[in-house]
């Protein structure tokens, strides 16, 4: 027991040595302030060797919380700030297909067209509106683990869940009727609409990048449904509470970026 | 004269000694920084090696102009070497109104060129000394480059669309041609040589066994594709009148214009659909998969010769449109 | 002289029993570990793996090009071991080399921290690493791929019928682990700092390495994409990148490049964070101008998204972009050059120990040197009209990519070695090997440059008679190159059982990663430093550490 108190002291010291040293400029006080660094850490280590002190020791953790960081309010900055550059991340790998989807709109204007002319735009406002519910729903359910709402947050969770499914299934939809139409890019392509064959090679393109982009959307919605269905098992088993809610809201980060993608591949692929 | 170990390449065209002397004023200026960080490195590491007096290094506040003259000073020189460079840049790429013209076709694994006069050659290339030569070069397949070491020129060869490139050799003699892209197994082998000749002796090579001039063979095709009957030299043919059409700003049916070069028409031939004239009816087959690289540049050289005067358009910007207009709509 | 009078001072913990190292035992204590040093470690046998089988490409490329025909390899072979040689050593080597090995052991550790944020995602990095790996291997068992690692359209495409798809595939995973380590480092770096840890109080390493993750996190996802769209065009035979069906080819190159330019600062800014610390360690000194090193750091980072295309001058980009692509490409010069001379600086007056970091610190300089300075000759569009794509540009790369970054890879391992595994490496057997490839690197690669302007293109299998001398200069560099590239792996080898302890703290250095002991405990630290001195405070640390001997 004595050995603990001496570490905390130790702690206590450097926290103090913390707070001289903004007070101080670190040119003046820096020798100083080496020493009693040097000296708080050898006296520490020497009675570090005869104990192990874990983490754990110094008050009761969360059980959430993970070991490496010093509180939870620590572990939620990191996360949340994780979620954001991993949308940065997904920016750019988005950014990069519509780069080339700029170029090529450019260069085949009049196949654009006939191919964002085909497409059903009612469908695709309609799963706009799904998906824009889907985010207030995420948006909900992100409120209501943060004010511990156990049942509310697990239909919350599910309600978004369910939307984010009726929008898979109705680009399953789409994509089959494409399909069936020839209009999967590749070998077997017909696209006989105008009936002028110089737009084919444009309208391949343009439903190249459809299916790419529409593609890589659908695959960040189911891996957003797989994490969804986690989310829903662990607020089920009421881990979430006002102290600890970030993968709800680290979850809501990611929801709302996908839904954001699909809000300009929606105008950029149906209507222009 | 080359020796057996060069370590400098011969300089054979005019832009040539520009490329060098920005080279060897590169090798002057980064050699002596380089030298100067050098010796600078070893004699500290040297003369303040750790000896037990110096164990404690001396603390130097570092003064802020240093800092700033090893900042500014540079960014100038870097500009200035932007500059230099830019300036040779322009004058690689400004070709010389009076330039020979001369077609250059790259394939796995070989260079094809084609003169005016209508001689072909693989992999060699004769040229007369001190005269301007345009390349224009188009691939059948991947992406080649086109290099030539001692005229210090080079520019990639892309599929499906030309490009050019000029020099004017100063030496006669025979310098090697590399391919710089590499262009798959064969590509250490797409090599050949450019033989620089005196005029009086280019004419002479020109003189033997070609069958008749690029323009000539390329009136033939013209026949054989069947284009002059839609193409034909009055306001009434379905197409829009080649002659003098070459370099010219045609309007487009979406109103937008398009200058009349060898991208435009190579386009208009394999796919005429893309950029129709203005009071044309989009109603030409396309000719993609008939018409061979090689016959497309007879091609382009016949409506480059077509001469202008002719026919009785006289706006030529206008090129055949709104004389067709007003004959009939259908036309292309 | 080496073990100097600080020497061996265990002035801040005495030495433990137990470590990161005898923590656990099995095979499945390091698969499933999400300890920051072990993957560290994992990172590090699995690069220089990596990096000997590139250098066997390396070297039967040079054994080739020992005669002007092609009579070693048929010229299939050689463009396959070219290809192979490019990839493994640009996606399995160099980028993961220092941030994923060396920055993953000592980045939490100079921060004062208990790991990365994401020690799970760390691990899934290693993971994603080796499953791309695993695709570049089988690649090399079934047959090879002829590409170039730039997997130039419409050839990697239409044209190609080698394993264009495996290796794509291949490099876009491993794309994701460089992914999530960037993310991962930049999280630690803003989150996890010690207390008193400010942002100008981080030793130069973590400014690099924050530099190098920000690329990492915003060129990679570009690269991705692109391989996508290849391996999209190649399986289904749409034509994205094909001219044949209505694509542009040079559209792929710059997407291509938008990645793979800022890749060369993925590569090189991890190098110049080693070389920062080994400077201040080796000369006592606080670095030169830290805080103009610090954002010529981020400079670079930024700056080098807006070079790509110099990569096309002769490409068929207009001559107004490449202008303003020429001019950028001269910005991007200016921290380089205030780095070099910065760290210059540092051994001024200063207390310059002749270890074996040091030694390849005034290399790296050297060489770096002239890597960035023929970087000027590239970027000034006139004279790369003639020197692009030929041995030039090679002997350039070449001079960042091994000049610098293995140079600093090298300095990295030689200077934490005694943290990581707690052993002194051979001091002799170190500075010979440092010697043997300072000398060999020079052999190989210098004549490549004179070869490159007299006009011998890259990637030639077979080649003009003229160029000879040089080529054979060349290769016999190369085997003085692979002599002191072979050397350490026995002297450090040999070192883990029988080299000198080395205590916490063997070179008398500050940073947070020489106050825990070596090799570090699991939490790395028994107690969260807080630290209250700027990086490279030497002059008071070592007369407080004095004091302590006396005490």
């Amino acid at each position: 027991m004595s050995e603990r108190q001496g570490v905390e002291m130790q702690n206590a010291e450097c926290k103090m040595q913390k707070e001289i040293l903004h007070s101080a400029s670190p040119d003046v006080a820096g020798p100083f302030l080496h020493f009693a660094f040097c000296i708080c850490f050898s006296a520490a280590g020497a009675e570090m060797t005869a104990i192990e002190p874990t983490h754990e020791d110094h008050h009761a953790p969360h059980p959430f919380l993970q070991h490496h960081f010093e509180d939870l309010g620590q572990q939620h900055e990191a996360s949340t700030l994780g979620m954001w550059m991993f949308l940065a991340t997904e920016i750019l790998f988005f950014g990069g297909v519509l780069c080339a989807y700029f170029v090529y709109r450019g260069m085949y204007h009049d196949a654009w067209k006939a191919g964002s002319h085909h497409q059903n735009w009612m469908i695709g406002t309609g799963n706009t509106a799904v998906l824009i519910g889907s985010s207030l729903t995420m948006a909900l359910a992100v409120w209501a683990a943060q004010l511990g709402r156990r049942k509310l947050t697990v239909i919350m969770l599910t309600l978004t869940l369910i939307l984010g499914s009726v929008f898979l299934g109705v680009k399953m939809y789409e994509y089959s009727e494409h399909i069936h139409e020839g209009l999967f890019p590749g070998k077997h392509f017909t696209f006989v609409e105008h009936n002028n064959p110089a737009l084919t090679p444009g309208v391949q393109l343009y439903m190249t990048f459809y299916f790419a982009l529409t593609g890589l959307h659908a695959l960040h919605m189911v891996i957003g449904a797989g994490l969804l269905i986690w989310m829903i098992w662990r607020a089920w088993a009421g881990h979430f509470g006002p102290e600890y809610y970030g993968p709800v809201e680290v979850m809501g980060l990611y929801w709302h970026f996908v839904d954001i993608v699909w809000i300009f591949l929606f105008p950029l692929l149906y209507l222009v | 004269m080359r020796s057996d170990f060069p370590l400098f390449p011969e300089q054979a065209s005019t832009v040539a000694p520009y490329v060098d002397a920005l080279y060897l004023f590169l090798v002057g200026i980064t050699g002596l920084v380089s030298l100067l960080i050098w010796i600078a490195v070893f004699y500290f590491a040297i003369k303040y090696r750790r000896r037990p007096e110096n164990e404690l290094a001396e603390e130097i506040e570092p003064p802020q102009m240093l800092e700033i003259a090893w900042t500014v000073i540079p960014a100038i020189i870097f500009v200035g070497i932007f500059v230099a460079g830019a300036w040779v840049y322009f004058h690689i790429n400004r070709v010389p109104d009076d330039a020979l013209d001369i077609y250059a076709t790259g394939r796995q694994w070989m260079w094809k060129f084609q003169h005016p006069s209508g001689q072909r050659e693989i992999n060699t290339l004769h040229v007369p000394v001190n005269r301007p030569i345009r390349i224009t070069m188009a691939s059948e397949d991947v992406i080649h480059s086109l290099w030539f070491p001692v005229f210090r020129v080079k520019a990639d060869v892309l599929p499906n669309r030309y490009r050019t490139m000029w020099f004017e050799a100063t030496k006669t003699g025979r310098f090697h041609i590399f391919c710089a892209e590499y262009c798959g197994t064969q590509h250490s082998g797409m090599i050949g040589w450019v033989e620089v000749m005196e005029p009086t002796a280019y004419q002479r090579w020109l003189a033997g066994g070609a069958e008749g001039s690029l323009a000539s063979q390329g009136e033939k095709l013209f026949q054989k594709y069947a284009c002059h009957t839609c193409h034909t030299n009055e306001a009434t043919g379905r197409g829009p009148i080649l002659a003098g059409l070459y370099g010219k700003q045609i309007q487009l049916t979406n109103n937008s214009r398009v200058l009349a070069d060898d991208n435009y028409l190579r386009e208009s031939i394999l796919n005429p659909q893309a950029k129709i004239a203005a009071g044309f009816q989009p109603i030409m087959p396309t000719f993609q998969g008939q018409v061979n690289e090689e016959e497309l540049i007879k091609l382009l050289a016949y409506i480059r010769s077509m001469p202008a005067a002719a026919p009785v358009v006289a706006p030529p910007t206008a090129s055949a449109g709104p004389a067709a207009t007003q004959n009939k709509g259908t036309v292309q | 002289m080496t073990p100097s009078t600080l020497h061996d001072v265990r002035f801040i913990e005495p030495e433990k029993t137990r470590n990161y190292l005898n923590e656990d035992y099995g095979v499945f204590s390091w698969l499933l570990t999400k300890d920051h040093k072990r993957i560290g470690i994992l990172y590090l046998l699995s690069v220089t793996l990596l990096f000997f089988v590139g250098g066997f490409f390396a070297f039967m490329l040079r054994l080739e090009l020992l005669t002007p025909e092609g009579d070693l390899l048929t010229s299939d072979t050689y463009n396959k071991f070219f290809t192979l040689h490019g990839i493994v050593m640009i996606f399995f080597f160099l980028i993961p080399a220092i941030p994923a090995a060396l920055g993953n052991f000592i980045l939490p550790l100079m921060l004062g921290a208990k790991d990365l944020a994401f020690p799970k995602i760390n691990l899934l990095s290693w993971y994603i690493y080796m499953t791309g790996a695993i695709f570049g291997i089988y690649v090399i068992v079934t047959g090879g791929v002829d590409t170039g690692w730039t997997f130039y359209t419409p050839f990697s495409t239409q044209y190609s019928n080698t394993h264009v798809f495996a290796t794509t595939l291949g490099a876009f995973i491993t794309g994701f682990s460089s992914i999530l380590t960037g993310l991962n480092f930049i999280v630690t770096i803003h989150r996890m700092r010690a207390p008193g840890l400010t942002w100008f109080r981080l030793p130069l390493f973590v400014w690099s390495m924050y530099a190098t993750s920000l690329v990492m996190l915003l060129a990679t996802p570009v690269l991705a994409i692109t391989l996508f769209l290849l391996m999209l065009e190649r399986t289904l035979g749409v034509g994205i990148f094909d001219p044949a069906l209505g694509g542009d080819p040079v559209l792929y190159q710059h997407l291509f490049w938008f990645y793979s330019h800022p890749a060369v600062y993925i590569m090189i800014l991890p190098a110049m964070a080693v070389i920062s610390e080994c400077v201040a360690a080796f000369t006592r000194k606080k670095i030169f101008g830290y805080k103009f090193v610090a954002f010529a750091s981020l400079a670079i980072a930024f700056l080098g998204f807006l070079v790509w295309a110099h990569h096309m001058f002769v490409a068929g980009i207009s001559v107004y972009s490449a202008m303003i692509f020429s001019f950028l490409t001269m910005l991007v010069a200016v921290p380089s050059a205030i780095k070099v001379f910065n760290w210059t600086a540092t051994m001024y007056r200063a207390s310059v120990s002749w270890q074996t970091p040091m030694l390849y610190v005034m290399g790296f300089i050297g060489l770096f040197t002239i890597g960035g300075v023929t970087g000027l000759f590239l970027g000034a569009m006139g004279v790369d009209v003639h020197v692009h794509d030929s041995y030039f540009v090679v002997a350039h790369f070449h001079y960042i990519m091994v000049g610098g970054t293995v140079m600093g890879y090298l300095a990295g391992i030689h200077y934490w070695w005694p943290k990581i595994t707690g052993r002194m490496y051979p001091e002799w057997w170190a500075r010979l090997s440092a010697l043997l490839i300072f000398v060999g690197f020079n052999l190989t690669f210098f004549p490549q440059f004179l070869v490159g302007y007299v006009g011998m293109p890259r990637r030639y299998h077979a080649y003009a008679p003229e160029f000879q001398v040089l080529n054979v200069l060349s290769t016999a560099g190369a085997t003085v190159l692979a002599a002191g590239y072979i050397l350490p792996m026995f002297y450090l080898f040999w070192s883990l059982w029988y080299g000198r302890k080395a205590g916490s703290n063997p070179w008398g250095a500050v940073g947070l990663e020489w106050a825990t002991s070596s090799p570090p405990p699991k939490e790395n630290f028994h107690v969260t430093p807080v630290v209250t001195w700027d990086a490279y405070d030497y002059p008071a640390f070592l007369k407080a550490m004095r004091e302590t001997q006396n005490v």
